[in-house]
């Protein structure tokens, strides 16, 4: 038997968990248990210079591996600086384990120095979170955190640690459960097979399929059933802005992104298809557009693992609960039953003209290249993109922050693979690229990772350059830099009559070549479209430095395809700034 | 629709705010609440009323489900069940009024469980309609102080809300 005290307990269940990296950052609070990383603890902790960065990191970490990303931060503003990287990855369904100091227990309440109630301020944005009564508690609590945060629909899980609980001498037995039973959490572990039956005999009656694949093919790892499925019946795949790469971005059954700003085959498929398989998607409002004119001819069929998901807002006709990767395994076992009965199945002359219909709209409209308001040496946002995937071959992890760079990323770089895509879809947090990088590379320290950024975003989170300096993390800043809150403008520019409030930083942004190389790194600020190409080969060639690549582009660009909202419906689009559907 | 949705919950810190959190969190309302132990010391059962389309409803016992806190969830109303809700009523009690109040609460089957000079305080248990018609019964006297319990519900028949 072995005794520990609260502090040795963590650092070791943490090791016993098999975790790989904690991200975090030190005070009162978490002492004891810093003290104990310290003294004995296998697992490396990288210290972040702000605990949003934190989060961030261990969520791009998260979302790379598949793995709970874990962080450690003291109570107070530890706390609550987490918040928003907590809500992130809540609203993405990324697993991770917060560990949060807190006050000693007998001060709590009693508004003591770095005191805040973390599980009253995080219950809205976490899966689940513990309060830590009894030291013997954490082994039991770190395991049944773990558990919760990885399994059914993931999320991020909060245990909050009062100080007194982890004081190096008060010693106790520790065991670490190898596994964990709670009679009130039971996620589903396979669907209905009488529901996949339907859904299988709906599915190959279908004459305009559609696959709507969201984030949780990716979560759940069912990439490759889903591509398996698509490939089987010939039909056409779209991904959310979460779900990109779990269908290969390249191959030509792909209609791209769907959306507010996703493709226009993508979008006028949807609308007039008559079937709708949604596997691990949830009817976002960024995807619906209005949900009462959404795609009114389509049966909906809805896999999800989290049954709150299904008919929250779009009705499913047939509902599936369960893990994608079982549901999917059930499904294709289903469709062979059905097709050796009738090997017609599905209707291949209805499907050719649905895919004859395809083409002539991606013939139509597909993704915009080229220039499009005059001749100009200025460089195209697009063209970045299209760059930065020729000179990564394609095959990068490339993390975004939030606004126009996000979606040109999303538009023109084709993800062949899931997890190589890496931004904050749900909540839509600035400031997530650069953390979450740190924690992909770290992760796969021989990848490369891009982030894509614009000097907005970029500087949200511009104080882990200093991070990426101390661990090494050679990740490549490729920011797209239009001197405007690029969204916010494209926004004002359609609906405020370019009335540009608060969206511009009149001539204050920094030197940021300056700036990258005053924190260590190499700094490249690119002008003209003539030097592009090579300015991002040479910035990949430098393996073993981080690069600020900052480029210049073009203020005018605005994002296209666009929703037509409030009122419009998926096939209501603006294609350009004077052309829509 | 009016619903009933009763629930075991884990009888730990912060179940209760969870509970209660969602139906804020999510815009919904709670129109009564009644939370207590139960046999078991781990488990609590809560009990609140609520209205909404059935889609709404589905919803929310859907995300209700979710919380980890809760360990199993029943809607009252999907089928036949006894409600209770108790109410004590401080009303003033004097001259002609006196008599008065004491017949109805006769006719209501309630209890007058403490009598002052001048105050009668009133327990009466039932449906919350019942409840509602006494007060309005109640209009000709000064009423002086309603608490009311909550709506607890269980289901008839052989249909048990337990592990």
């Amino acid at each position: 038997m072995e005794l520990l005290s609260g502090g040795e307990m963590i650092a070791r269940a943490l090791e016993d968990e098999g975790v790989e990296y904690i991200f975090g950052y030190p005070g009162g609070a978490v002492l004891h248990i810093y003290d104990a990383l310290f003294k004995d603890c296998k697992v490396p902790h990288v210290l972040v210079r702000h605990e949003q960065a934190a989060t961030h990191a261990a969520d791009g970490y998260a979302r790379a591996t598949g793995k709970p990303g874990v962080v450690l931060v003291t109570s107070g503003p530890g706390a609550t600086n987490a918040i928003t990287g907590i809500a992130t990855a809540y609203m993405d369904s990324i697993p991770m384990v917060v560990l949060s100091g807190q006050v000693q227990s007998h001060l709590i309440g009693e508004d003591a120095f770095q005191e805040t109630d973390m599980i009253g301020i995080s219950r809205p944005i976490v899966k689940h979170s513990f309060m830590v009564k009894r030291t013997e508690d954490l082994p039991l609590i770190i395991r049944k955190a773990f558990h919760i945060a990885s399994t059914g629909r993931p999320g991020p899980v909060v245990i909050d640690i009062p100080k007194d609980l982890t004081r190096p001498d008060a010693k106790y037995e520790y065991r670490y459960p190898k596994t964990v039973k709670m009679r009130s959490y039971a996620p589903a572990q396979r669907g209905h097979t009488g529901q996949i039956k339907k859904a299988a005999k709906l599915l190959l009656a279908a004459k305009r399929p559609v696959i709507y694949a969201g984030g949780g093919v990716i979560q759940g790892d069912g990439s490759e059933l889903l591509t398996q499925l698509a490939r089987l019946l010939n039909y056409p795949v779209t991904n959310t802005l979460m779900g990109l790469g779990a269908f290969p971005g390249s191959d030509r059954q792909f209609l791209g992104m769907l959306g507010m700003h996703g493709f226009y085959e993508a979008n006028m498929a949807m609308h007039h298809s008559d079937c709708i398989i949604a596997v691990g998607a949830r009817f976002d409002d960024r995807v619906t557009n209005t949900v009462d004119k959404f795609c009114p001819g389509a049966k909906i069929i809805h896999i999800d693992v989290d049954p709150a998901s299904i008919s929250k807002i779009v009705m499913a006709d047939i509902p599936i609960v369960g893990p994608v990767q079982s549901v999917l395994t059930e499904l294709l076992a289903q469709i062979d039953v059905l097709r050796e009965k009738d090997s017609g199945l599905p209707d291949q002359s209805a499907l050719a003209r649905w895919w004859q219909q395809i083409e002539e709209w991606r013939a139509s409209h597909g993704l915009f290249t080229g220039r499009r308001y005059g001749e100009s040496d200025m460089i195209m946002p697009q063209q970045v993109i299209e760059s930065l995937y020729r000179v990564t071959k394609g095959d990068a992890y490339v993390t975004s922050d939030v606004g126009q760079h996000q979606m040109f990323a999303a538009q023109y770089y084709p993800f062949d693979k899931p997890r190589r895509w890496i931004n904050s879809g749900g909540l839509g947090t600035m400031g997530f690229g650069l953390p979450a990088a740190m924690g992909v590379k770290l992760a796969f320290p021989d990848m490369e990772v891009a982030c894509v950024t614009g000097e907005g975003s970029i500087q949200m989170n511009i104080q882990e350059l200093s991070t990426c300096n101390q661990y090494n993390t050679a990740v490549k800043i490729i920011n797209l830099r239009n001197n405007y809150l690029g969204m916010v403008k494209q926004w004002q520019d359609m609906q405020y009559e370019g009335r540009y409030a608060m969206s511009t930083y009149e001539d204050s942004l920094p030197d940021f070549v300056k700036l990258a190389e005053a924190y260590g790194h190499v700094g490249i600020l690119v002008k003209k479209l003539a030097d592009l190409e090579g300015a991002m080969e040479a910035a990949f060639a430098m393996k073993d430095k981080l690069v600020f690549l900052d480029v210049i582009i073009d203020p005018m660009e605005h994002v296209y395809p666009m929703h037509i909202a409030p009122h419009g419906s998926m096939k209501d689009m603006w294609l350009s700034k004077n052309e829509r559907t | 629709m009016r619903r009933i949705i009763s629930m075991l919950m884990e009888n730990e810190p912060g179940a209760l705010s969870r509970v209660v959190g969602l139906f804020s969190q999510r815009g919904y309302n709670i129109e009564t609440l009644n939370v207590a132990p139960t046999d078991d010391p781990t488990l609590s059962r809560l009990t609140l009323t609520t209205v909404g389309s059935d889609l709404r409803i589905e919803q929310l016992t859907k995300q209700l489900n979710k919380l980890v806190d809760v360990v199993k969830l029943a809607d009252l109303t999907d089928g036949a069940h006894v409600e209770r809700d108790m109410m004590l009523i401080k009303v003033r009690a004097t001259g002609a009024v006196r008599a008065e109040v004491k017949r109805t609460t006769d006719i209501f089957r309630g209890q007058i469980v403490d009598v002052g000079p001048t105050v009668y305080i009133i327990q009466l248990t039932g449906t919350s309609d019942k409840l509602d018609a006494f007060v309005a019964a109640m209009a000709d006297a000064e009423i002086l102080e309603v608490v009311r319990s909550g709506v607890a519900g269980i289901s008839r028949g052989e249909k048990v809300l337990s592990l």
